[in-house]
């Protein structure tokens, strides 16, 4: 990398980026290999949720038919897709925190000095955090599997991976806008509490909206606005082979609207990451 | 060249050729219609007004002819099937509410709730030729293969009354738990199933010896012993597994009917009633009554694939052969 920038003149190659984005997934993914107790505590997580908090409502919670399900479905179902994208949420988020590490000991300093221009950086990086959320959903589903937690067809497992990489992309790029705007690790648990829970909670991924729009007409809309809800109801289409466009367009323009804002933020010239370490 | 061409026409046809569709028929109580599905489209394709609290339903051996229980009209409709319309009906004595038919297809049995008799009818005469005094409540009819036994379970009487079809009289009582509600025989005839309602159970009674062999029982994770109420049993042809529906908990439990154990729970509609397989045994329909649908599960994979909104109430449920 040093090298390509000594050369300054010459436009850098397709391979040259790719070598770049290549290392920093393989940093990330080796990262995430590494820490061992990110990879079990990002499998449990969901996991408590399946088999404590599903089998506890199980009989209270009663599911009419809805989109994208044909029948009958057992609570655990219910709430797969919803767990699913709370793994990419937190994920979205530990890369978030990744970032504020990186800046406190110096290594985005080295990142960000490469000749490549920041928006691929960036990506890199985000590309990075989308690919580790993904093994985390499908270790979560190989085990949801033996619980007979499983799309109608094995297709399902395959149509739920562009859904799985557009929100992990939305989820990413939220993450990216918030480390901005944090300044120190301690702070994550201020993240925690003020995007996490709210998202989680205020979204369809533990009762379906119809039945929030019975009991609060004012926190439908909120859940309705709520990105989380799309990311949720995208996944839950994709992994019924089934294809919901609202949510589509809704992740599709939040993630657009996540990128461009993180892509503000950390531009040098006007951004908030200068603002703070200046 | 010519065998060539004709193995590719066969192949062509074979695997051009769709999934077998057959013709359920969905009684629904309280719509006092029948709800006519498509199992390849599974889908409902058309719903036919009938008489008033339609139940048990029934097809002949061809599947041209339908005979519902009419409750409320005191009558056996008969239903042509490609007509689509009532086009008879037999006299079956006050409220009838389940039926079988002889395995001649000749001779309907039915049971009448309110005079504790099975009647019998000639279905080319459209007569009655006789009655069987049996306990109080009579409700599950069945026949054995061979048609020699003829057995009715007495809902308060709490029995299943074992009739020998020739002398048309009772030849053996076998006492099982409360509400028996249906009857029916493994498709070899060696055993016979009865579901009691209230008490919870499956009685698995030897016909020869006329003795209870074995009970089953369920347990439903998080369900009240009480909601637990089997009503319809179904054993595929081979005899290998028997579904039997558990109406208010909502599952039909998967029974290994070899062992006698249950293998799995199945979540269908509310208050699931009667079932009923199609022909090729790729399908197992259920009729649930309050929420009113019928809930499909796929017999390899034990699994519901979908539930059919139908009429209101639906109770009986019987799938043509093509």
């Amino acid at each position: 990398m040093s090298m390509t920038a000594l050369d300054g003149i010459k436009p850098l190659t397709l391979r040259q980026y790719f070598i770049c984005l290549w290392g920093i997934v393989w940093r990330e993914g080796l990262r995430f290999l590494h820490q061992r107790e990110r990879f079990i505590s990002a499998l449990v997580r969901p996991l408590v949720w399946l088999f404590i908090f599903a089998a506890g409502f199980r009989q209270v919670l009663g599911i009419s038919i809805i989109p994208p399900y044909d029948t009958y479905i057992l609570y655990e179902v219910y709430i797969t897709p919803g767990l699913m994208a709370m793994i990419q949420l937190f994920n979205g988020m530990q890369s978030s925190l990744s970032m504020v590490y990186d800046r406190e000991m110096g290594n985005m300093r080295t990142l960000l000095i490469s000749p490549f221009p920041r928006w691929f950086l960036l990506s890199s990086k985000l590309f990075a955090g989308v690919f580790v959320s993904i093994l985390q959903v499908y270790a979560y589903l190989l085990i949801a599997y033996f619980w007979e937690i499983e799309p109608p067809s094995l297709w399902g497992y395959a149509t739920v991976l562009p859904a799985l990489a557009l929100c992990g992309l939305m989820l990413g790029a939220l993450g990216m806008v918030l480390s901005s705007l944090i300044k120190q690790l301690e702070n994550f648990a201020g993240v925690m509490n003020f995007v996490i829970f709210p998202m989680f909670f205020a979204s369809s991924a533990l009762y379906p909206l119809w039945r929030v729009k019975e009991s609060s007409p004012w926190l439908y809309y909120v859940c309705a606005l709520n990105p989380f809800t799309h990311a949720v109801e995208l996944i839950r289409f994709a992994f019924y082979q089934k294809f919901d466009w609202i949510s589509c367009a809704a992740v599709g323009a939040y993630t657009a609207v996540f990128l461009i804002a993180a892509l503000i933020a950390y531009d040098p010239a006007r951004g908030m990451l200068m603002r703070k370490s200046g | 060249m010519n065998k060539l061409l004709l193995i590719l026409i066969f192949a062509a046809l074979t695997f051009a050729s769709p999934a077998a569709a057959y013709l359920a028929y969905v009684s629904n109580e309280k719509g006092n219609t029948i709800s006519i599905i498509d199992t390849d489209k599974l889908d409902v394709i058309s719903t036919v007004k009938v008489g008033r609290r339609p139940r048990g339903i029934e097809l002949n051996k061809d599947g041209s002819e339908l005979y519902i229980c009419a409750g409320d009209d005191d009558a056996i409709q008969v239903f042509d099937a490609k007509a689509q319309k009532i086009t008879g009906k037999l006299p079956s004595g006050p409220d009838p509410e389940l039926l079988t038919l002889s395995p001649d297809g000749d001779i309907i049995y039915v049971s009448n709730e309110n005079d504790n008799l099975v009647t019998l009818i000639d279905i080319k005469r459209k007569d009655q030729i006789g009655d069987i005094p049996v306990g109080v409540e009579p409700e599950g009819m069945a026949i054995s293969p061979d048609g020699k036994l003829l057995v009715n379970t007495s809902e308060t009487t709490n029995m299943a009354h074992l009739i020998d079809t020739k002398t048309k009289t009772i030849i053996a009582n076998i006492l099982v738990d409360n509400r028996p509600r249906f009857a029916t025989f493994k498709p070899d005839g060696s055993e016979l199933w009865v579901s009691s309602e209230v008490g919870g159970t499956i009685s698995v009674i030897d016909p020869e010896k006329k003795i209870i062999k074995q009970k089953i029982s369920f347990d439903v994770p998080g369900m009240s012993k009480e909601a637990i109420q089997p009503i319809g049993v179904s054993i595929t042809r081979d005899g290998s597994r028997a579904f039997v529906a558990l109406g208010p908990a909502n599952r039909v439990a998967v029974i290994n009917a070899q062992t006698k154990e249950v293998e799995k729970y199945l979540l269908v509609g509310q208050r699931v009633w009667h079932l009923a397989f199609t022909p090729d045994e790729k399908y197992l329909l259920t009729a649930n009554g309050v929420s009113n649908d019928v809930s499909i599960i796929d017999v390899a994979n034990l699994k519901v694939v979908k539930s059919i909104p139908v009429g209101a109430f639906p109770w009986g449920v019987v799938v043509a052969p093509q």
